[in-house]
């Protein structure tokens, strides 16, 4: 291993080396390593910033009547985006309700079998998927849902969003269950449970706290997709519950408020991405949270 | 939990668990199986729904840079130009960055700072594109992207870089600017595996041998986990290259091939979610789009292959025990 030739060479005489070259070495240790802190520092600064001024922006123009009213037409001044959440609702839901029995279902083979070509040939799927961008996914489920349907609708929608939390549910769900003791897989298997049996009644628990931060995370990332609404839910202005109809959703609407020249609705995205950055960023904190308070309990227990 | 084992016989038990177990295994592998299968019908269905411009122009959709939809001229060149531009000049940004915070993570912060840190850091990944773009169009490119674009273009507006007009709010450089806070955590997370994944021994020879703690990350941990950084560059590229909302928030959309960093542009994907509302009624010019979601999903797919094979290899290298 060749170092900085400015060392000295095994052997010589320390006394050989001018202090000016320790001098310099240690100035550019203390040099660099602080600029890694800084470089951390300054990475928060935007996340701060962000924050802030939405939440500043936001709270000015959010009332009771922005959950509770549907949109008014431009100029019109009040109304709210109560559309635009039950959207987001719905359509997440689709989401949750196609990608969590899939993903969970999945883990279980990948933790199982983690390094038979079948095993690989899932994380790598799930890796490679996790990868592709959402507008991408926006695209597929136009091509397989509404253009044969000829119709926009918040079910395309939610396949679209399952696509995204898919990867990231199967690949949460496989470290949980790979973290489980063993002990408790081989104490169930021993009793005589079948493995099926063992994985669900037993591990499945086990790991169920994690199973949940990752499905919280997933809904978090899920929810504040934009790109992907362009092609499927496409957004409209009145309540709408009906799968098959097109929907509002609050990202969508937050892309459409921000371009508009109307200051009204310019101040509703801001209000809108309070909710949103509230509604993403809360899930996250909860989600470490849980985190935080397994690995207490595991550590209090093993 | 009740396991009802006694009430069979050992042979007849034993045959009813291998069959639960069978179907087990084969349910499971089929959903697994699903993602990878999701890949497949993604590249499928783009390729079949792009058939109209595929057969209209071959690949001409790459090489031309005429874009004019109502005069069937679909050339993306300027939209492939302006993706490679605003990712690459985030990358060269995130990179020293990421890389910097990735090494006070993992090598110098006490686990504390480390922890709260790194999650301030991955919640920068956890703001939606969406509300990057609404405030860098309203806040960060008036504020802060425009000055530094007035500086660049006074100081050295004789590179084609450079030149032109400063625009005050869409601009490629303000999308630049926002891709490289959004890849930063990608880079950043990865690294910080990839960090935490070389030997310990690796450390103590480098500092016993008697180099500083910053010879020893540049001269002895980059270089030992240089292929699972790479790793995390790629990932961050591929994010990039796929960002959608917040770069068609504040690219602007120029459809012409400029070179100006300062002036608006358009990207790969700013292009088809700012014109698919228009485009899905009229078969070539939506198929042109669906062409360029091809490419798009073409090049992310390759660099995620490559990245994920380079981030397992340096994972694999160490043993299991070792790694946290």
């Amino acid at each position: 291993m060749m170092l900085n030739p400015s060392l000295p060479k095994p052997g010589a005489p320390s006394l050989g080396m001018s202090s000016a070259h320790y001098a310099r070495r240690k100035i550019t240790n203390v040099i660099m390593l602080t600029l890694t802190g800084a470089a951390t520092v300054l990475a928060i600064v935007p996340l701060i910033w962000i924050t802030a001024y939405v939440t500043i922006q936001g709270s000015r123009f959010l009332n009771i009547e922005f959950f509770t009213q549907l949109p008014t037409p431009v100029g019109v001044p009040g109304g709210g985006v109560i559309n635009a959440i039950v959207g987001t609702g719905i359509v997440v839901g689709v989401a949750c309700l196609i990608a969590i029995p899939i993903a969970i279902v999945g883990a279980f083979y990948a933790a199982d079998h983690p390094n038979t070509p079948l095993g690989l040939a899932i994380r790598f799927g799930t890796d490679v998927l996790s990868g592709i961008p959402s507008i991408v996914m926006g695209i597929f489920a136009y091509t397989i849902i509404v253009l044969p349907q000829k119709r926009f609708s918040a079910f395309s929608a939610g396949v679209a969003l399952a696509i995204i939390m898919l990867p990231l549910i199967l690949r949460t769900t496989e470290e949980m269950l790979k973290l489980v003791p063993r002990n408790l897989r081989e104490g169930s298997l021993a009793l005589g449970a079948s493995n099926w049996r063992t994985s669900v009644q037993v591990l499945l628990p086990a790991a169920l706290n994690g199973v949940v931060t990752g499905i919280m995370l997933a809904i978090a990332r899920a929810a504040g997709e934009a790109a992907p609404m362009l092609f499927t839910a496409f957004g409209s202005t009145g309540l709408v519950t009906d799968l098959n109809e097109s929907t509002a959703t609050l990202p969508h609407t937050i892309y459409i408020y921000a371009m508009s020249p109307f200051k009204d609705w310019q101040e509703k995205a801001w209000a809108a991405a309070l909710v949103l950055i509230a509604l993403v960023l809360g899930l996250n904190i909860l989600a470490r949270a849980l985190t935080w308070w397994r690995a207490r309990q595991m550590g209090l227990n093993y | 939990m009740a396991v009802a084992t006694s009430k069979f016989t050992l042979k007849e038990s034993k045959h009813r668990l291998r069959h639960g177990d069978a179907i087990f295994d084969v349910l499971t592998l089929v959903a697994g199986l699903l993602a990878l299968l999701a890949v497949l019908a993604i590249g499928w269905q783009l390729w079949q729904e792009s058939h109209f411009t595929r057969q209209a122009f071959g690949w001409g959709l790459i090489f031309s840079a005429d874009w004019d939809p109502y005069g069937d001229k679909f050339g993306a060149l300027p939209f492939i130009y302006g993706t490679l531009q605003t990712s690459i000049l985030a990358l060269l940004i995130a990179l020293p960055l990421g890389l910097g915070i990735a090494i006070f993570l993992a090598e110098l912060a006490p686990p504390w700072i480390s922890r709260t840190m790194g999650f301030l850091v991955e919640l920068l990944a956890a703001v939606p594109s969406v509300i990057y773009g609404l405030w860098g169009v309203y806040v960060f490119a008036p504020t802060f992207v425009k000055p530094i674009g007035e500086t660049l273009n006074s100081v050295a507006g004789f590179i084609p870089l450079f030149a032109g007009s400063v625009s005050p709010q869409y601009s490629r450089l303000a999308a630049a600017l926002i891709l490289a806070v959004m890849i930063l955590p990608t880079i950043s997370a990865v690294s910080r595996d990839v960090f935490q994944a070389i030997p310990r021994a690796q450390r103590e020879a480098a500092l016993a041998l008697g180099a500083t703690q910053w010879e020893t990350i540049a001269q002895v941990l980059i270089p030992y986990g240089l292929s699972g950084i790479l790793g995390a560059v790629i990932l961050g590229l591929g994010r990039a290259l796929g960002e959608t909302m917040a770069v068609t928030m504040v690219i602007g959309n120029n459809y012409n091939l400029t070179a100006s960093l300062l002036e608006p542009g358009s990207t790969m994907s700013a292009i088809i979610a700012g014109q698919f509302g228009e485009a899905a009624s009229i078969d070539l010019f939506r198929s042109a789009l669906i062409e360029i979601g091809l490419i798009l999903f073409f090049i992310t797919l390759v660099l995620n292959m490559f990245a994920r094979l380079l981030v397992w290899r340096v994972a694999r290298r160490v043993p299991t025990e070792m790694r946290v």
